[in-house]
């Protein structure tokens, strides 16, 4: 009944094919930066440089990718351990994160404790604080606790991601405390509530938060360059960026680098697009009632 | 109290894993940050204290802040901030109208800006805005007659905080965006069907009656955001322009001044100082918005 009556106000009229029309097109030109990426990889070396830069390849080649497997292939530590360091860190980041912070969120917004207030308050004005200058600091903390060549190194620090704490509590406190009681009543823990109920109700903004973390953790250079100090213990994009940096006026490699960029995108897109599926559908089932 | 604090030892379990991380990484570096503001430091030699001079010098001598940064940063942020937020959440809302199958690609591509920053969007936009007369923005206005000379779009003193506006709302569909996106499509739709029969008639009144008083925790996270990463935008104009600094300073935010000083002259403590009053200026910006909202209870 429910699905029925909305398609039947959504059935096929002329004014709903325009705004369809009207929103892919602003998508297109929305989606230009990664179209560019793309089709940028593909390009042989004549059309890399063109003025003003085309959107399109007109000779796609693979002559890029060679390329790149021949620097890459020269490098003495195996590209297969930069990628196993990359997946192993990005992996743990995002799953720590989305648990950690929907946990805190989850007590933030559900738990009226002594001393909550002032942890949210805390949360939210370091989310305001500009890291420029945090950076000798942390490193300081982060050699302090002797996580420096360690994987921790990598993965602690970016743990603390406050926005995602700000974000899960946000949408937790939408959960109607009625449903919560019930459960409890039921013989539910406070660790069951949050497993069976906060975390699905609230699976859109936990996607969310696993999305953020992926994006933080995958394409970041921090870490490798100022908390590792031996090569192998660094990241499969580092190693790209090591590769493919300084050709601001340089010919040679300009493909490489196209290469390059358009590899430690992609992982982003794939993850953006998988986790958004599960937003949409999760949605279809639930919703906060 | 005690007792009190006891009886919520779960709560405590909850919190304290991110509680530790967020303790070590964030809270104790910018506490010893903003140490280093009441001190000169260059990274070298360990700190001096110096008291309040950092502060008193930016507040009183410091031409560039006084002069370009700050009212810059206002005068980009006082746009940026209100039009990215307000832009973010319409979208979100036409983003939801469409059908499931196209819903995730629309967003996808609303949000790549944010998944591609930096180089990609140069490219994308210099070819638009460059200053000669094969510049697309420059052509399509020659050939229109609406110009007669091409202009430097991102160069030009008087024209860069122009573009760097438009750039950034096109790239400000952030976390925002997200967060608004997912708290649009967890309306309940037995809400919807309820005020159909209660006379809610077009989708704009669907809007503003039942979507948005059922997602203001979404709202007001969109809105501290937009705050957020608006003031503490920094690269577009040096991006832009290609120079660094931007051209008679003309868009030369806040934060291009902290990057000038921590990295360029390694004067640490002095950054130190202009990141504790940004600090305060997004307190501030961030209580106005939030007595606008009214939400009243969950202040922070």
């Amino acid at each position: 009944m429910n699905v029925l009556l909305r398609n039947s106000i959504r059935r096929f009229t002329l004014p709903r094919l325009l705004f369809v029309v009207v929103m892919l097109l602003f998508a297109v030109f929305m989606l230009l930066p990664i179209v560019f990426i793309v089709s940028h990889a593909f390009k042989p070396y004549d059309e890399l440089f063109v003025y003003p830069p085309e959107f399109i390849v007109r000779r796609p080649t693979t002559q890029n990718f060679i390329e790149l497997a021949q620097i890459t292939s020269g490098s003495i530590i195996p590209i297969s351990r930069y990628l196993f360091n990359s997946i192993l860190i990005s992996a743990a980041t995002v799953l720590l994160t989305t648990i950690i912070s929907a946990m805190c969120g989850y007590a933030l917004a559900k738990q009226p404790f002594p001393g909550r207030k002032i942890l949210f308050a805390t949360i939210v004005l370091m989310l305001m604080f500009a890291p420029e200058v945090v950076q000798i600091p942390r490193y300081l903390v982060v050699s302090g606790l002797g996580l420096m060549n360690t994987y921790p190194g990598h993965i602690l620090p970016l743990l603390a991601l406050p926005v995602g704490v700000f974000l899960l509590k946000q949408f937790m406190e939408q959960i109607p405390n009625a449903l919560l009681e019930a459960a409890r009543i039921d013989g539910a823990t406070e660790f069951g509530l949050f497993l069976k109920i906060a975390v699905p109700v609230c699976m859109p903004a936990v996607a969310t938060v696993a999305i953020l973390s992926f994006q933080n953790s995958w394409s970041n250079l921090e870490t490798s360059s100022y908390f590792m100090q031996d090569d192998y213990m660094k990241t499969f994009p580092y190693f790209l960026s090591t590769l493919t940096s300084n050709l601001a006026n340089n010919v040679a490699r300009q493909g490489a680098a196209a290469v390059a960029t358009l590899i430690v995108l992609a992982p982003n897109l794939i993850f953006f697009i998988i986790l958004q599926r599960r937003v949409i559908d999760t949605m279809v089932h639930s919703g906060i009632k | 109290m005690w007792t009190r604090i006891w009886s919520y030892r779960i709560s405590y379990l909850f919190v304290a894993p991110f509680t530790l991380v967020f303790i070590a990484f964030i809270v104790v570096p910018v506490a010893m940050a903003v140490g280093l503001s009441f001190t000169y430091y260059n990274g070298i030699e360990p700190p001096r204290f110096i008291g309040w001079s950092n502060f008193q010098y930016l507040l009183s001598q410091d031409l560039l802040f006084l002069q370009y940064a700050l009212p810059n940063t206002f005068k980009y942020a006082i746009i940026v901030g209100p039009g990215g937020y307000v832009a973010g959440f319409l979208l979100a809302w036409l983003i939801s109208l469409l059908g499931k199958g196209l819903r995730k690609w629309v967003a996808l591509a609303v949000y790549a800006p944010s998944l591609t920053a930096g180089t990609a969007m140069t490219i994308i936009w210099l070819p638009l805005l460059s200053g000669d007369r094969i510049g697309y923005l420059n052509s399509f206005l020659l050939n229109n007659g609406l110009i007669d000379v091409p202009k430097l779009w991102v160069t030009d003193p008087k024209l860069i905080m122009g573009s760097m506006i438009v750039v950034s709302l096109w790239a400000s569909m952030g976390v925002g965006f997200l967060a608004m996106l997912a708290g649009i499509q967890n309306v309940d739709p037995q809400l919807y069907e309820a005020g159909r029969i209660d006379g809610v008639r077009s989708r704009l009144q669907e809007l503003w009656y039942l979507t948005i008083p059922s997602m203001k925790p979404q709202m007001l996270f969109g809105c501290v955001m937009a705050i957020v990463t608006t003031l503490r935008a920094g690269n577009i104009g040096v991006e832009l322009s290609g120079v660094n600094p931007t051209p008679q300073y003309a868009g030369n935010l806040i934060v291009n001044h902290i990057q000038d000083f921590g990295f360029i002259r390694y004067e640490m403590g002095y950054a130190a100082a202009i990141s504790v009053f940004l600090l305060l200026l997004m307190y501030v910006s961030n209580r106005l918005s939030w007595r606008l909202f009214g939400t009243g209870e969950n202040e922070a």
